[in-house]
Order: C-alpha cells, then sequence, then structure tokens
C-alpha cells in the first residue's frame, strides 16, 4: 500500500469514531431510564430516544461527507 | 363505515398490482440473468435503494407487531428504536466492503461470499440454509399484517373465504416477483412508503389531538408501562434485556438475506453510505409509530365491546387497527390499511427474491447441477421464489400464528451465527473454514435450546456473570459461544495442519480502487 493510501484509511477510521457516539448515547440505559424532563407531555426516555434518530443521523453524514473522497 | 374503507383498500390494491408487471421494464435488461433479476442488476441509484431497503427493513409485521408490543409491555417495546438507530452505522461501514468483493466476483449472496472466500462450498450452504430457514417464518408473518387489516375491514375470516384475500394476494405477488424480480419490489417499494408515511404523519397529529395532547395519554398510561422498571440489587433487569436486545437486533439485521439483496443491488457503495444518513427518517417513522401503542391503550380500545371478538382472535395485533378505525373517517382508514397490506407484500417479495437466489447458487448451482448456463440458474430461481412463496403461505393458513412468531423470534438467533463467517470474513482470512462451521453449529444447538427452555417466551436469558444476573438477549449470548468455538478451535486447527483451504478473493477487492 502506497503512504497516501495508509493516511487516507486512517483519516477514515478516525471520522468512524463519531458512529461509535450514538450507539453508546442510545444504549447506556441509566443515562435515560426516567421519566423528567418531559417534552410536549412526551416522558424522557420516549424523547431523547427519538432525538438521537436525527443525531446519528447527523454523525452519519459528518462521517460521510468527510470519508467519501477516500471511500 | 367499513364499506368506504374496503373500497378504498380494494382500489389501492388493485392500482398497485400493474405496476409490479410494468416494473419488468423498467431500466430493461435479460431477465434470464440472475443478477438481472435476482439484483436488479445492481443499478439502483440513491433514491430507489431508499425506498427499497426502507421498504425492505420496515415490514408490515414491525407496523402490527411494535406498536402491539409497546400497547402490551411499554417502554421495553422501544428497543426497537435504539436497534434502528445503532443498526445503520454498524451495517453501513460493513456493506460497502461486501459490495464492492461481491460485483467483482459476481456474488449475489452472502453464501457466495463465504463460498469463494473460504474456498468451502460447505460453508456456503450453512450460511445459505441458515438464510432461508430464518427467512420462512418472516415471510409468513407477513401474511399476519395482512390478515388482520383484512379481518378489520369487515370480510369473514372463518374458513375458506376467510383464507382467500391472503391466497389471492400471494398469487398475485408470486406472479409480479416471477416476471420482474426484484425490480418489482423496489417499484411498489414507493407507493407503499409514500401511503406509511402519510398514515404517521396524519395519525400523530389527529390522534394525541383527539385524545387531548401526549400529556393526556401519557397520564392514561400505567406508570409501570411507561418506564422500564428499575432493575432491583444483584441485577442489571430491564436495562440490561433492552440494550442487548437492540444491540443483538442490530448485528442480527446485517446477516438477513433481505437486507443484504437490497445492498448488493445499489449501483455503488456511495449510494450505501449516502443511505446511512438518510435511512434514519424511516426510525423516526418507527418511533412515532411504536408511540400508537400508546394511544391505543389511552383510547381504551380493548374495551371496544365490537373489538372484543377480534382482539381475542389477534390479540394485541389488532391494537393499531382498531385505533385507526376509531380515529380515522372509513376512506382514511382504506388508505392506512391499504399501506399495512402493500407493505407486507414488498418485503415478502424480497425475501422470496433472497432465499431463491440462496437456493439456486448454493445448492442448485453448487450440488445438484453444477455447470448449468445463466438462463437455468435464473429459471431455477424464478421457481423456487413461487415455491418459497406458496411454503410460507402453507405455512400461514395450516399453521397457528404463534408458530411463525417463535420461528421468527428463533430466526434472529440462527441468522446471527452467520455473523461470524460473513463479516470478520470480509476484514480477515484468519479464521479457519472448519471452525466458522464449528462455531455456527454451536451457536445454531445452543440458541435452539436456550430459547426452547424459555418455552418461547421472550429472549431474554437471565445470564449471571460475576454473581450479578444480566438478562442477556439469547442471540448475543450465542454470538458469543460462537465467537469463542471459532477462535479456539482454529489456533487448534492451525497447530494441527488441518486443510485451510484457499480463497478466491485478494484484498484489492475489498478496498475502493486508488
Amino acid at each position: 500500500m502506497r503512504t497516501s493510501q495508509v493516511r487516507s484509511v486512517r483519516t477514515r477510521l478516525w471520522w468512524r469514531l463519531l458512529l461509535v457516539v450514538p450507539v453508546i448515547a442510545t444504549l447506556w440505559v441509566p443515562w435515560f431510564a426516567r421519566t423528567r424532563p418531559m417534552l410536549i407531555g412526551l416522558p424522557f426516555f420516549y424523547w431523547y430516544l427519538m432525538a438521537w434518530v436525527p443525531l446519528s443521523a447527523l454523525c452519519s453524514a459528518v462521517v460521510y461527507l468527510k470519508t467519501r473522497d477516500l471511500d | 363505515m367499513p364499506h368506504a374503507a374496503l373500497i378504498v383498500f380494494l382500489s389501492l390494491f388493485v392500482l398497485v398490482t400493474p405496476l409490479g408487471f410494468v416494473a419488468a421494464r423498467w431500466r430493461s435488461a435479460d431477465l434470464n440473468q440472475l443478477q438481472e433479476w435476482g439484483l436488479g442488476g445492481r443499478r439502483f441509484g440513491t433514491l430507489v435503494t431508499w425506498f427499497l431497503l426502507g421498504g425492505d427493513m420496515y415490514t408490515a409485521y414491525t407496523f402490527v407487531a411494535l406498536p402491539a408490543l409497546v400497547f402490551g409491555a411499554g417502554a421495553i417495546g422501544f428497543f426497537a428504536l435504539p436497534y434502528t438507530i445503532i443498526a445503520y452505522p454498524l451495517v453501513f461501514v460493513v456493506l460497502p466492503r461486501l459490495w464492492r468483493v461481491a460485483h467483482k466476483h459476481n456474488y449475489i449472496t452472502g453464501a457466495d461470499f463465504v463460498r469463494g472466500r473460504y474456498d468451502s462450498p460447505m460453508l456456503g450452504l450453512l450460511v445459505a440454509i441458515t438464510g432461508i430457514l430464518a427467512t420462512m417464518p418472516y415471510i409468513a408473518l407477513q401474511l399476519v399484517g395482512i390478515e388482520v387489516v383484512v379481518a378489520a375491514l369487515g370480510v369473514p375470516s372463518a374458513g375458506w373465504v376467510g383464507d382467500l384475500p391472503l391466497i389471492i394476494a400471494f398469487v398475485v405477488l408470486a406472479a409480479y416477483t416471477y416476471t420482474s424480480g426484484l425490480r418489482a419490489p423496489a417499484l411498489i417499494a414507493v407507493v407503499k412508503d409514500l401511503l406509511i408515511y402519510v398514515t404517521v404523519i396524519v395519525a400523530v397529529i389527529v390522534i394525541p389531538a383527539e385524545l387531548g395532547g401526549y400529556g393526556r395519554i401519557f397520564a392514561a398510561v400505567p406508570a409501570e408501562r411507561i418506564m422500564l422498571a428499575r432493575p432491583p440489587p444483584g441485577s442489571l433487569g430491564s436495562y440490561s434485556a433492552f440494550a442487548t436486545l437492540a444491540l443483538g437486533s442490530a448485528v442480527a439485521l446485517f446477516a438477513y438475506p433481505h437486507v443484504l439483496t437490497g445492498a448488493l443491488s445499489a449501483r455503488d457503495p456511495k449510494t450505501l453510505t449516502r443511505n446511512m444518513a438518510l435511512l434514519p427518517s424511516y426510525s423516526l417513522a418507527l418511533g412515532l409509530i411504536a408511540l400508537l401503542g400508546f394511544m391505543a391503550l389511552a383510547a381504551g380500545v380493548a374495551k371496544v365491546p365490537q373489538y372484543a371478538g377480534y382482539f381475542r382472535q389477534y390479540s394485541n395485533n389488532f391494537a393499531v387497527p382498531a385505533l385507526f378505525m376509531r380515529s380515522f373517517p372509513g376512506w382514511f382508514t382504506g388508505v392506512a390499511f391499504a399501506g399495512i397490506a402493500i407493505g407486507a407484500l414488498v418485503p415478502a417479495a424480497i425475501m422470496s427474491i433472497a432465499a431463491a437466489n440462496l437456493w439456486t447458487r448454493s445448492v442448485y448451482r453448487e450440488y445438484l447441477r453444477p455447470g448449468c448456463s445463466d438462463a437455468e440458474e435464473a429459471r431455477q430461481a424464478k421457481l423456487v421464489s413461487l415455491v418459497v412463496k406458496f411454503g410460507a403461505l402453507l405455512f400461514a393458513i395450516g399453521l397457528p400464528t404463534t408458530f411463525a412468531i417463535n420461528l421468527q423470534l428463533l430466526g434472529g438467533i440462527w441468522i446471527i451465527q452467520t455473523v461470524p463467517a460473513l463479516v470478520f470474513g470480509l476484514y480477515t482470512r484468519w479464521c479457519h473454514r472448519r471452525a466458522l462451521a464449528l462455531g455456527w453449529l454451536a451457536g445454531m444447538a445452543m440458541g435452539t435450546w436456550m430459547e426452547a427452555g424459555l418455552g418461547f417466551k421472550g429472549a431474554v436469558y437471565p445470564l449471571r456473570l460475576f454473581g450479578v444476573i444480566v438478562p442477556t438477549y439469547i442471540a448475543l449470548i450465542t454470538l458469543a459461544v460462537n465467537v469463542a468455538v471459532v477462535v479456539v478451535l482454529t489456533v487448534l486447527l492451525r497447530a494441527l495442519g488441518v486443510e485451510e483451504g484457499g480463497d478466491r478473493t485478494v484484498p484489492a477487492d475489498y478496498e475502493p480502487a486508488a
């Protein structure tokens, strides 16, 4: 492998670490298994998980944009 | 009221059917080639892939069973949300590698790849059989979705007349899958998704307004169902059950044949990574659909006398249809129900194509007719797609629904056992092919035994780890056992000098062309 290729694989790996964030945020249950604060009548548990849908999409979009030239 | 609903339902159904046949001419190509019939020629762009994968993974069963779970069990049912959130990053980092190597070697299925990578028809066969076994009950369950809405529309459900709508739907489905291959569900998925999105958006605006807002809805739900129970001392309780169900389902998703079929039909790897950011829009819809379970609870649908018979027959799966009938005018109920029914046909078509591809490549071409022509291969796949669907139909009509549900539960545990061969194989050839086969066997046997031990009531096993009880999704426990067997036996078999076999791929096949 050429050095530039090695570097691009490394860059890709660093950006991909961002994908781990939503995984931890939605699996560490003690962080969000509670009722308050509520949002428009929804307990925290529900709106927190729903909020991670667009947030995870955002992480994915950033990773896509930053690594698409390497892919 | 049922009349307006029935008319709209039937009209939408009739309108969609020609689409399935017209699809054969869409980006027309020689459908006597398996990669044209079974993968749409690997030419689907970002938008079609979005519709196809969305139509594929969010099945009618999801739309009926998920709110039913929330309706009956509450917060734990929401594991589906983290499941779909974490599935995309996991899956889409891995899938472009599979896409590249599959494109290079004309692999149609995951089993094809495993066979080439490990130079082992037997390992390919194991992956193929697991895929077919896990897919059959899944197709049968799609029929439950159709069954429930058809019954709700007032069609008598007893005797052969009751089975007639299912039979008609499946004959139509079988006919256009046969003629058009993967192009048919790809085109119909567009209609299905539009209907589902319209239904979900209307439902989450109209129904909460009717019920007095989300505050009122949650006030009507028993407190113990709103929140996961706090774990008792010495146990991780529902917390670990929730997290492992989500993680295990996400890992298993990768190995499902219908997901791989959808992914391999994309035009290029970028189409897949782009979809990683676009597909969560379905997860949002999924979260809202799960909330419908609470709305049904707050609306008290189970206490409505005229629904009592349906609840007896379909139990909680009737919660969402009941909620729609109670809250929507007849014609819109028809739209919503058509969304669910057409939503059953799309994944059923993709699953039957995926199973047919597996059979044709890993059994027929490998063992029964080596050296058959390409046209013969495609013809076999078309025929098998019919067999698979009629098998599923008999399954749905002849056996109690609980049987299909139990098998689908097992299917998730079974399919995850093919992950080591598939995923490790994409990154390294270190694992020994015999070790992978024996790891698979250990995982399959142990998973089936544990699930049977639970009497098919759920899939969470109270694992004891260092004196703490950790309720864990069986799929994850057995995957860990599988991997441990693979690692230990690889070292052992290599030390003993057992024949490793070759590798038809080279490292450059997996990486983007520099």
